[in-house]
């Protein structure tokens, strides 16, 4: 028998997309039932506690968690999000609901042993209800008490070597596509940047030292399956500077109907024969391909590497061999003064391990930069339009290319520095007036 | 409800204690296959909706299955995935960028035996636990956030309008039909945790009545000076208030400057603006991350205003799938629902989606808000 009536929520267990509701009532009852004998560290009736809560804000329309909550481990400086009920007396088995960042492996691939260690943990210790995953990447550990909260860091790091994800103004949890381990388009191994930076910086994960909130993400081609370009600060865009490798007898199968375009992705509707012309040719924003006498062209230099044409025909045309990344930076949501996405650094950089030239040229200078200059809660793309990205490619060495802007600006209100202009600023206005009379 | 304890010693909480580990490393989970293959896969084909095969270079395969996912998930579900992969797939898989479970095999005579399992596993209540799907030219999961379950600063509820909008868009989960692949996200705030602000369709919750002012805690709660600054468009200054013979430090806010964004209630709780009628949904819509043919788009703000109706959201759930059935039925192929937008011009977007403009979808924050006005004589009767 569930604990609370929850006629509003009830209704989100019919259709056929999996039910949230229906997974909670499971775990409920599972819980009720505890058939393993768990002695159960957070109250046995937690589940049906947020399923009370979550009734109830479907009843007022508002949510019915306090403002806040500031908890965590020794040590540490974030990964932790407190949360309390604002109704205690009502769902007491939630008056304290925690949630746990977990830091995931790159590219979140498991192991059935691995799901079930961390199942075992938190079954007993918390909630039982996870996200899998959060947006930044992380493993969310979803409802604990704060007693609860060394214990399962305790048993993270001595029975599972698994640490902590990032919360706060710091550095926060990595997150990649899969990259290399099941992708064509890979252009680097976005996995190996992503665990290495991610131990590298552990500190800056772990201890907030920064002006606000930093996330890093790596995206294996300009695809952007892990939205770099959208949801990080520093974004790392795989990309090449050489021909796209072209199989001709490939094309040829596409052209004749032996292959589907797209690898089939619009099988669910008559599109028609492919049509190379049509599909690709006139699709390809640069103009850049000709198909003539059988044969496909690609002009190189004037390709911008937007992937259609490989996405179209991937059996037939694959990345170039030159391989490495474009780095952008300063994307960000709207809070405070817009949302931005992020805007080219550097146009080509080899991504090779240790990824020392990243870390010296790019990472570091730009954190010194921010972590000096920028203002209380000021993303860096909100610094980058604040102070200039002249200012930001002073404070990273990097020369200015026109391949940072979409098109120069069309004010004229130009400044100058003092040294760029022949004879400086110091000028005596008795002199001017030796030839220019009041 | 006996205290079993880790090992952890709370009176020497420094010691034995471990940190700076990191995540486990990646390669630990790899299928064999993968592992094998990384870096050197040739091609892929989706055989159909929600599977996949990838060709290595040695001439392997490996087959991968992809199924909806809740997100939020409990550990029982996550042990049936694990019975499943466990059965089929050597004890691997993986979860994906919007949240979907792959489970991935080398093992062709597995696909289909697989397959009829998942389909087979399902809910009390009715619903797939493991629908197939989320491939191609169609609409895959929604990228969504908190909501009621958890967040303090919630316009609406995150996993309920995602349930109700992917009933009803189901269809488009489980097939490859639209033009190009249709990402809808869906964030409680416009703090934006997600991907809204650069998806096909966003779902956004959002306030529209300025806070309530907590006079007699504020002082006590907030650091006024972060409140202040918190405001996109100043319109809270600092102000004294006389209560009960007593003087108070608390701030003020201009209503007519206020547009209910809720960051000054982030920085601080003594500004709560949560409301039952007030509260709702925006949509927006013509998003797009990838860099395919054209650059990446911020979504558009396309209806200002649709009250929350939980639980199952009806009116919103309706207006998005008209707009996917517009641009379904119109736009050429390859063309992203932004890309249609903008060639036929938003005039007509609104047009074929039958979708009212209002005032409040022209913009009006600062500067740039000049650029997005019509400085041009082409347009569309």
């Amino acid at each position: 028998m569930a604990k609370h009536e929850t006629p509003l929520i009830d209704q989100l267990e019919s259709g056929p997309w999996p039910s949230f509701v229906s997974d909670l009532k499971q775990e409920a009852e599972s819980r009720a039932k505890n058939e393993k004998n768990i002695e159960y560290q957070i109250p046995q009736d937690c589940c049906d506690d947020l399923l009370g809560v979550l009734e109830l804000s479907y009843k007022h329309g508002r949510t019915h968690w306090k403002h806040g909550g500031i908890v965590g481990v020794f040590g540490y400086g974030g990964g932790v999000i407190g949360r309390y009920c604002d109704q205690p007396e009502m769902f007491p088995g939630v008056a304290h609901f925690h949630t746990m960042r977990v830091s995931q492996p790159a590219g979140k691939y498991y192991t059935t042993k691995y799901i079930e260690d961390i199942c075992d943990l938190w079954e007993r210790r918390g909630s039982g209800l996870t996200n899998m995953h959060g947006a930044t990447g992380d493993i969310i550990f979803l409802g604990t008490t704060t007693p609860q909260l060394e214990e399962v860091f305790w048993e993270l790091g001595h029975n599972l070597n698994q640490d902590l994800g990032g919360s706060g103004s710091n550095l926060r949890t990595p997150s990649d596509c899969l990259g290399e381990s099941r992708c064509e388009f890979a252009c680097f191994d976005t996995q190996a940047i992503c665990h290495d930076l991610t131990n590298e910086y552990q500190d800056e994960l772990h201890r907030p030292a920064f002006p606000y909130k930093f996330k890093f993400k790596f995206d294996g081609c300009p695809n952007c399956c892990v939205a770099a370009i959208a949801r990080s600060d520093l974004a790392f865009i795989g990309t090449w500077r050489d021909d796209i490798r072209i199989d001709q007898e490939a094309v040829k199968a596409y052209i004749g109907g032996e292959i589907p375009p797209n690898a089939g992705a619009h099988a669910g509707r008559d599109w028609g024969p492919f049509d190379i012309q049509k599909e690709v040719i006139d699709l390809c924003p640069t103009k850049c391909m000709r198909y003539e006498d059988g044969k496909l062209e690609i002009n190189t230099p004037e390709c911008t590497r937007c992937m259609h044409c490989i996405n179209v025909m991937p059996r037939a045309l694959r990345v170039g061999n030159d391989k490495g990344a474009s780095l952008m930076v300063g994307a960000k949501a709207p809070i405070l003064d817009g949302a931005q996405m992020a805007t080219l650094l550097v146009p080509f950089i080899k991504v090779e391990p240790p990824y020392t030239e990243i870390k010296e040229t790019v990472i570091e200078p730009i954190w010194d930069w921010w972590m000096e200059e920028g203002k209380n809660r000021e993303r860096l793309g909100e610094l980058i339009k604040r102070e200039g990205m002249q200012k930001l490619l002073e404070v990273t060495g990097f020369k200015a290319d026109p391949r940072m802007i979409q098109e120069p600006r069309s004010n004229p209100y130009v400044f100058w520095k003092a040294d760029e202009v022949p004879g400086g600023f110091e000028r005596d206005i008795n002199e001017f007036r030796k030839f220019h009379q009041r | 409800m006996a205290f079993i304890s880790s090992g952890y010693n709370p009176k020497k909480p420094m010691e034995n204690r471990i940190t700076d580990i990191g995540p486990r490393k990646y390669d630990e989970f790899y299928p064999p296959v993968i592992a094998k293959n990384k870096g050197k896969w040739l091609y892929h084909e989706i055989l159909e909706p929600g599977i996949l095969v990838h060709v290595g270079e040695s001439g392997d395969k490996v087959y991968t299955i992809r199924v909806g996912g809740c997100r939020f998930m409990s550990v029982t579900h996550l042990r049936e995935i694990n019975e499943i992969a466990d059965k089929y797939c050597d004890g691997y898989l993986r979860f994906t960028t919007r949240n979907n479970i792959e489970f991935m095999t080398d093992k062709e005579e597995n696909v289909k035996p697989m397959k009829e399992d998942l389909l087979s596993r399902k809910f009390a209540g009715g619903s797939y636990k493991f629908p197939i799907g989320g491939t191609g030219a169609g609409v895959t999961n929604i990228v969504h956030t908190q909501g009621w379950i958890h967040c303090h600063t919630p316009a609406t509820d995150a996993s309920g309008t995602v349930k109700a909008t992917m009933d009803v868009l189901f269809d488009q989960f489980t097939d490859m039909k639209l033009p190009a692949k249709l990402r809808v996200s869906m964030a409680c705030c416009l703090n934006m945790c997600g991907a809204v602000h650069c998806s096909d369709i966003a779902i956004l919750g959002y306030h529209r009545k300025p806070p309530m002012i907590d006079h007699e805690y504020i002082d006590k709660m907030c650091e006024i000076p972060l409140a202040i600054a918190a405001c996109p468009t100043a319109a809270i200054k600092p102000t004294k208030i006389e209560i009960e013979g007593k003087e108070l430090k608390t701030v003020s806010v201009k209503e007519e400057k206020c547009m209910f964004c809720g960051n000054c209630y982030t920085m601080c709780p003594s500004m709560p603006l949560a409301d039952d009628v007030g509260d709702g949904i925006v949509l927006m819509a013509g998003g797009k991350i990838s860099n395919r043919r054209d650059a990446p788009k911020f979504s558009k703000v396309v209806v200002a205003f649709i009250p929350n109706e939980q639980p199952r959201w009806p009116t919103m759930t309706a207006t998005i799938k008209r707009m996917i059935e517009a641009y379904s039925k119109d736009a050429n192929k390859y063309e992203r629902l932004g890309q249609w937008a903008e060639r036929i011009g938003w005039e007509r977007f609104f047009e074929k989606c039958e979708l009212e403009f209002t005032h409040h979808l022209i913009d009006d924050f600062r500067d740039p808000a000049y650029y997005t006005w019509r400085q041009t004589t082409n347009f569309k009767f």
